[in-house]
């Protein structure tokens, strides 16, 4: 069994640090072209918050709660896997783990507008739905990699959860089983320093949650969520051992949620300005920016183009949901049951027909 | 009873190697109540698989079971307990068909004993169907006797929805019928006529249905002719057959071991007032566990509708009169 002292985990790993440069010795294990994936994905993920923001102030989009600040974090753990055969079990913050997987742009537009037909992921695209009860979808990502491995499959899943989600009774009997049935899982655990006011003092009082890990019996890693190549290559480690039969691994991405909760949040009323201020000066996607400019791998041009493309991208989706017909009583009776109680189908019979 | 269950998923075991059995003391031990014995040697420790002493983490792992294909058949080891997993159950595994819209069916089947009068510590005999009604998505089964409980486990193992599949403990040796030898299934949500009766019907399910049929025997002897019916699954709820049964004798009783506030015998009444009002000769009564905790083991047989008042509530409602 992995024991590892507490203060081996209280300085999360980096080596892409704030001004864009490497630690010494590091080459980066994401090719370039792997590397301006990223890069797209993260400023697509910035532009649909933004666009999702104004949507809901125009009374256009329902609540919406975004990715603003964790996007190395998601990109860089999703980059870790392989599509085809791995699966990613979300909360509700991480879009372009899920778009990496092959759900699309369209159909997460669709959901956020309240539509249901959102959330089915599409054939063969290996995500199971948003996830709003936080900590409930980490037994889901355990039983799913279990039943994996039961069929003889080599596929990982890779669950996502939060340093407030870390407080629900699931994250333990879910860790804890992991470790049991060393299932081939990877848990991520964004700690954004906020599950809505409150502060992470005041979910734990240890030190770092991926200590946690020694506690279920296996390795725990903590690193620098805002730090591309930090998460992706603690997630490409950990996917490795689980694709190898050794079991689960607790990643802690500390990172920092930039902005609100979500549209109904302000949280001008309980995050200091100065700490907002120095966080977004952590902002994941300038750092990558300085290290890719520094690299000759983008420019300003060459950005200007990759957001204009996520506008027009994101245009079209909002355009196509906004123009398809709204759903109709239906869609309360869709999908409950494959065989309905007789009494549900008569609601649906009843419903149809014009009201007194 | 317990030999039906047994059988009926060693039988659904052999014919889909999809299922998976988890839960705690299942495996080696055999339950607790001996359902899966034998099971662990003849399918092994991957298909009968000992669980943490988690509820939630059995119930929640058993949806990512399914969702990776396979047919979970978690047990709670009592109902009672569910309430560690009721989260999972009623906001994970009822809806997550729903919610991804038919992408992640969950044809799993949660089997949970339940139940009084075993002299068991404290929450391990409460009747919890009710609390679980309300989950959209869920189906809710409750046998009374051996051949439903094979047969009705068996369908609900081959149901595409997830079930509820409430076992009485006072049963499991106590309740001894004849079991088919040949495959057979029960569908859900057909009621079963326990005994013909043309003045009053009894309405019950599961142990209660044990209890309204001694009732209904005495009755007789006091010229009552009181006919049970056992509605077997309360998801899906056999309205046709209320419905009819109340036409026939006018006057109904519902019995059920949970306590009266809140319990399935209101939504049974109140189906009835919707559906049959104009075929009721007298008022609905309703006999069931007072509104009270269920207590510990030298009381509890004061607690559980017995029949004597099963009896009393027969005779309240044949006599009533405006």
């Amino acid at each position: 069994m992995i024991t590892q002292a507490l203060d081996q985990l209280a300085e999360p790993h980096r080596v892409l640090h704030p001004d864009g440069t490497l630690s010494d010795g590091y080459t980066p294990t994401m090719d370039d072209d792997a590397l301006l994936e990223a890069w797209r994905m993260m400023l697509l993920s910035r532009v649909v918050d933004e666009r999702a923001f104004s949507l809901q102030r125009q009374g256009r989009l329902g609540t919406y709660s975004s990715v603003n600040g964790e996007e190395a974090a998601v990109v860089g753990s999703a980059w870790a896997l392989d599509p085809a055969r791995d699966w990613v079990v979300p909360q509700y913050r991480e879009l372009p783990a899920m778009l990496r997987q092959g759900y699309t742009l369209r159909k997460a537009l669709q959901y956020f507008v309240g539509d249901p037909a959102g959330n089915d992921m599409g054939e063969d695209v290996k995500v199971l739905p948003y996830q709003i009860s936080l900590a409930s979808q980490l037994p889901h990502a355990v039983g799913l990699a279990w039943g994996l491995r039961h069929q003889g499959l080599d596929g990982v899943v890779l669950a996502y959860f939060g340093d407030g989600a870390s407080s629900e009774g699931d994250a333990h009997e879910a860790l804890n089983l992991a470790g049991v049935r060393r299932a081939p899982v990877v848990f991520v655990l964004k700690n954004n320093g906020w599950a809505i006011s409150t502060p992470v003092s005041k979910q734990t009082a240890a030190a770092s949650f991926a200590a946690r890990a020694a506690g279920y019996g296996f390795p725990g890693e903590l690193v620098d969520g805002n730090d591309l190549f930090a998460v992706h290559d603690a997630t490409a480690r950990a996917v490795a051992r689980a694709r190898a039969g050794e079991g689960p691994t607790l990643i802690e991405a500390r990172t920092y949620r930039m902005g609100p909760h979500n549209t109904s949040d302000d949280h001008t009323r309980y995050v200091d300005a100065g700490d907002l201020e120095r966080n977004r000066s952590a902002d994941p996607i300038d750092r990558l920016r300085r290290h890719l400019s520094e690299r000759g791998l983008v420019d300003e041009a060459s950005e200007a183009q990759v957001r204009a493309e996520a506008k027009a991208r994101v245009d079209a989706a909002v355009a196509e949901v906004e123009g398809a017909p709204r759903p109709g009583i239906d869609a309360l009776f869709d999908h409950v049951y494959a065989n309905p109680p007789a009494r549900v189908a008569r609601q649906r019979e009843a419903s149809r027909k014009p009201g007194p | 009873m317990v030999e039906a269950i047994r059988s009926a998923l060693a039988e659904e075991m052999e014919r889909d190697e999809r299922i998976v059995l988890l839960g705690q003391d299942i495996g080696v031990n055999g339950g607790v109540f001996r359902a899966t014995e034998g099971l662990h040697e003849r399918f092994g420790g991957d298909r009968v698989v000992d669980m943490p002493l988690a509820e939630a983490v059995i119930v929640g792992s058993a949806v990512g079971l399914a969702c990776s294909g396979l047919v979970p058949v978690p047990e709670l080891q009592f109902l009672g307990f569910g309430s560690q997993a009721f989260h999972q159950i009623e906001g994970q595994v009822a809806r997550m068909r729903f919610r991804s819209q038919g992408r992640y069916p969950m044809p799993m089947v949660i089997r949970a004993p339940f139940g009084g009068n075993v002299r068991t510590p404290e929450l391990h005999s409460d009747a919890h169907e009710a609390k679980y009604a309300g989950a959209a998505g869920l189906k809710i089964v409750m046998p009374a006797t051996a051949r439903d409980a094979k047969g009705m486990l068996v369908e609900a193992i081959r149901d595409p929805d997830p079930v509820l599949f409430c076992e009485p403990l006072r049963g499991y040796r106590l309740v001894r019928d004849e079991v088919p030898d040949e495959e057979y299934t029960v569908p859900l949500g057909v009621a079963r006529t326990a005994r013909e009766g043309d003045d009053v019907v009894v309405i019950a399910w599961s142990a209660a249905v044990v209890v309204a049929e001694r009732a209904a025997a005495l009755a007789a002897e006091e010229g009552i002719s009181a006919g049970v019916l056992d509605l077997r699954s309360l998801v899906p709820l056999d309205v046709d057959a209320l419905c009819d049964a109340v036409a026939r004798c006018g006057r109904a009783v519902v019995v059920h071991e949970a306590t009266l506030t809140a319990g399935f015998g209101a939504e049974v009444a109140a189906t009835i007032q919707e559906e049959a009002f104009w075929s009721l000769e007298a008022p609905i009564a309703r006999v069931a566990a007072p509104d009270t905790p269920y207590p510990i083991a030298s009381v509890e047989e004061l607690y559980v509708p017995s029949v004597e008042r099963v009896l009393d509530g027969i005779r309240r409602v044949v006599e009533a009169a405006p």
